[in-house]
């Protein structure tokens, strides 16, 4: 099976600020791929070498066997705007028409505006929409031309619970033909609907690249507060379970995935503590915790 | 629209690419009427102010027709720098115009439509010019000499447009506006395209003969006129045609490396 998108130890610098640092990805037809990860922390460059606007410093990304800054290997490509930046007087008809135009057999205007919802909008300005119709019509730009690769970059931030859930249907509608989607996004719950694999980015670095389920254990780590004796630190990073230590004041952040284990090996070791808390860890502090691991690891 | 019906793989041809960036270049550009209006009209109204009440000029014919073809030269530069100069400027800073490079398409079909919009304006302020110069003036050539004014000005074009791409490549698209402005009006007129040159000090007209502008009129009223022009005026007028050219490639290429590298 050929790979529809093939990152091939690929870096990408910014002056002296390493965007993406020897990463390689490669995926398949009908994969449905989520990056994960905090701001700043490379998935958007990503998209942007593999959506051929930006050139490697080191390594090879190919698009359906091709490098994609060559157009022809974009035939096969679909690509959001930022809603922000939909030419304002163009009306919303005229707009899926000049990206129509640029693909050997794209939908027709009627197809793609009632797969989103914006039949009713077609003759409107671009310019007087709502951000929420805006944001849809973007979303839908990438799909006219048919791709076999649709690159989402945040598809539905800032969107209602309402607004996302329709765009969610409609992405997984197409997809259900075969298509190979990658969504970046740095809310868990847009991947857990987009995606089936998910990959994990942070500061350059592929972090975990598993199925969906493996990589929500991961995020639903924990954080175990508690105040030791500062000799003792070092031993609270020894406990079993224990994903990563940092001070915060007086005392250390446990982060865990089984914080109930912690917590019993910590009782046990006897340790003298006190001022014991357990609270839920964020996203980010999830990936703070990978971060801090050899990447791939843990699990 | 039609859809082709080619294989799926094979792309869009590069001039049908070329014609849609153009129908849309065009479609956009007279969505926001009040710039083409302006753009059309300065040209006519400065007949109308300069020319029409100067009974010296007004009523003499071929003195008239040197009169229309200078306003003429000067709508195609200023079409060319306010398309093109400011109007690239503007698009460079809108988000959409990195998703439209991830279509497939190169920069050549982009770049004609943006260079077709820019000769289709220079044609169309013709327009208001002659109908002026027709109904209000004794202008009156012969017919060949009226056509041979409308071919030149897509020729005279090019050096403008060449620079309006540089201006549009290397700045913001507020600097952009104020530098084509800056550009065009003592181009315009240090080129003899609002005073004929024939009433110049001998040290501007000097000074006129080296600019691209003063070469552009020279032709267009050779062209039109018939009466016998200065014989540098081509060569100055490709000379400059290639330094722009240099300038453009230059403001285009270190745009693409500032952000799309």
């Amino acid at each position: 099976m050929t790979a529809l998108v093939a990152v091939d130890h690929v870096t990408r610098r910014y002056g002296d600020v390493v965007a993406l640092d020897d990463v390689s990805l490669t995926v398949g037809p009908g994969e449905l791929v989520g990056l994960l990860g905090p701001n700043g922390a490379g998935k958007s460059t990503l998209l942007s070498l593999v959506s051929g606007l930006r050139r490697p410093d080191a390594g090879t990304v190919r698009l359906a066997g091709r490098d994609p800054r060559d157009p022809a290997a974009r035939v096969r490509l679909g690509t959001t705007p930022q809603e922000t930046g939909l030419p304002g007087t163009l009306r919303v008809g005229e707009v899926v028409d000049l990206v129509a135009g640029h693909y050997p057999d794209p939908m027709s205007r009627g197809e793609v505006l009632e797969r989103f919802g914006l039949t009713d909008l077609a003759r409107r300005q671009t310019g007087g929409l709502s951000g929420g119709q805006r944001r849809r019509l973007a979303v839908a730009l990438s799909l006219v031309g048919r791709p076999q690769v649709v690159l989402l970059d945040e598809p539905t931030t800032g969107l209602d619970v309402e607004a996302r859930h329709v765009l969610w249907q409609a992405l997984r509608d197409y997809q259900a033909d075969g298509a190979t989607v990658l969504v970046t996004s740095h809310y868990l719950e847009e991947i857990e609907a987009l995606a089936r694999r998910v990959v994990v980015i942070g500061s350059g670095r592929v972090l975990a690249d598993d199925d969906l389920d493996a990589v929500l254990a991961m995020a639903a780590a924990r954080r175990v507060l508690v105040e030791v004796a500062e000799a003792d630190r070092p031993a609270l990073a020894a406990l079993p379970g224990v994903l990563d230590v940092r001070a915060d004041g007086r005392r250390s952040v446990l982060l865990a995935a089984d914080a109930d284990a912690v917590v019993r090996s910590l009782v046990r070791s006897d340790l003298p503590f006190r001022d014991l808390e357990v609270r839920g860890a964020s996203l980010e502090e999830a990936f703070l915790a990978l971060t801090a691991t050899t990447p791939g690891e843990p699990r | 629209m039609t859809t082709s019906t080619a294989a799926p793989a094979a792309r869009r041809s590069w001039l049908s690419l070329a014609w849609l960036h153009t129908r849309f270049q065009l479609l956009e550009t007279i969505r926001v009427p009040i710039a083409v209006i302006g753009n059309l009209l300065f040209p006519g109204v400065a007949l109308l102010f300069f020319v029409v009440p100067q009974q010296a000029v007004a009523s003499q014919p071929l003195v008239a027709v040197g009169a229309v073809a200078q306003l003429g030269t000067f709508a195609v530069m200023s079409a060319c720098l306010f398309t093109l100069g400011a109007g690239v400027a503007e698009d460079r800073q809108l988000a959409f115009d990195p998703y439209v490079r991830t279509l497939p398409a190169g920069a050549g079909p982009r770049l004609a439509g943006r260079v077709v919009t820019g000769i289709v304006f220079c044609l169309s302020a013709q327009v208001p010019v002659l109908a002026i110069a027709l109904l209000l003036t004794e202008a009156s050539t012969s017919p060949w000499r009226v056509l041979g004014g409308l071919a030149l000005v897509p020729v005279i074009a090019v050096p403008f447009l060449l620079l309006g791409l540089a201006i549009g490549y290397a700045m913001s698209a507020k600097a952009a506006l104020a530098v084509v402005q800056a550009v065009l009006f003592p181009l315009a007129f240090a080129g003899g395209l609002f005073l004929p040159p024939e009433l110049f000090p001998g040290w501007l007209d000097a000074v006129s003969h080296a600019l691209p502008s003063r070469a552009a009129r020279d032709l267009a009223v050779q062209v039109t006129t018939g009466a016998p022009g200065s014989a540098a005026a081509l060569p100055v007028l490709l000379g400059w045609t290639a330094v722009f050219a240099a300038l453009a490639v230059l403001a285009y290429r270190r745009d693409e490396g500032r952000r799309f590298r």
